[in-house]
């Protein structure tokens, strides 16, 4: 199977179409025949990670990748960046503006949740550049959380 | 439970998909934070409780795989987002108790949390 792709741009503080990225994802993935359970820890990696990145940053950029192995899932912007990585993947903790919560967003769960749900999230960050997370997903039945 | 007969229990009217009553309800997460239901161990046959009327709680549902959403307090969201939520199949409810009571209704009525627990 050849590797498909699918990128998406993310306008800032348009929170009445945030989400749709996520939402085609999640149809893609129906398309292919992916397992239910699996498409469900994507699409939630993907929402809160888009609505993060509609936020919080600019130009943001959603990517979406379906290897044979894996599926990769990389959101970017040019936003304020995370000051504190280990600060920011504490539940509870939450840097969001009024707005933001008045969506049912910014307890500080969307990271706790993105990593929960993957199977190995790394975050770049530089403060006043942007941040970068990418999620990865084990198409490999059997593997395990952890385990890479 | 059928969604047409849960209404009955709470009093409810529909806002959007009267063609989706015969939907079975056994689960029911009460939040206004959406993280909450995402981070829930949520099964099939769901219904989402919120007094959370914008668009994002239909996304929310969308992505969460919940299958309708009830209002509480007769709050009733913009058109848009009865559109969007029409777009998705997704039912729409509302009724006049509060988060509490609504809850405590549906409660006695069996059903269970997200997780399937009581």
């Amino acid at each position: 199977m050849a590797a498909l792709k699918k990128s998406f741009q993310l306008k800032s503080r348009d929170f009445m179409h945030a989400g749709e990225a996520s939402i085609s994802v999640q149809n893609m993935l129906k398309q292919i025949g992916i397992e239910p359970a699996l498409i469900r820890r994507v699409a939630i990696c993907a929402y809160e990670g888009e609505m993060n990145a509609v936020t919080h940053g600019e130009n943001g950029n959603f990517r979406i990748e379906v290897n044979t192995d894996k599926i990769i899932l990389d959101i970017s912007d040019e936003g304020p960046g995370i000051e504190d990585i280990e600060k920011a993947m504490e539940k509870g903790f939450s840097t969001a503006t009024e707005e933001y919560r008045e969506m049912g967003f910014g307890a500080g769960m969307g990271l706790p949740n993105m990593e929960t749900n993957s199977d190995r999230m790394d975050i770049e960050s530089e403060k006043g550049q942007g941040t970068r997370v990418v999620m990865r997903f084990s198409l490999s039945p059997g593997s395990r959380k952890n385990e890479t | 439970m059928k969604l047409s007969e849960l209404i009955d229990k709470i009093d409810a009217v529909v806002i959007a998909g009267d063609d989706k009553l015969d939907l079975d309800i056994e689960r029911i997460g009460a939040s206004d934070m959406m993280s909450d239901i995402l981070a829930a161990n949520l099964g099939t046959n769901s219904m989402l409780l919120t007094g959370l009327t914008n668009v994002q709680s239909i996304k929310t549902a969308v992505i969460a795989g919940v299958e309708a959403i009830l209002f509480v307090r007769n709050k009733r969201p913009p058109q848009a987002v009865i559109d969007t939520a029409n777009s998705h199949g997704i039912p729409l409810l509302t009724c006049p108790y509060s988060m509490f009571v609504t809850s405590g209704r549906l409660y006695a009525q069996g059903f269970t949390g997200l997780n399937g627990l009581r």
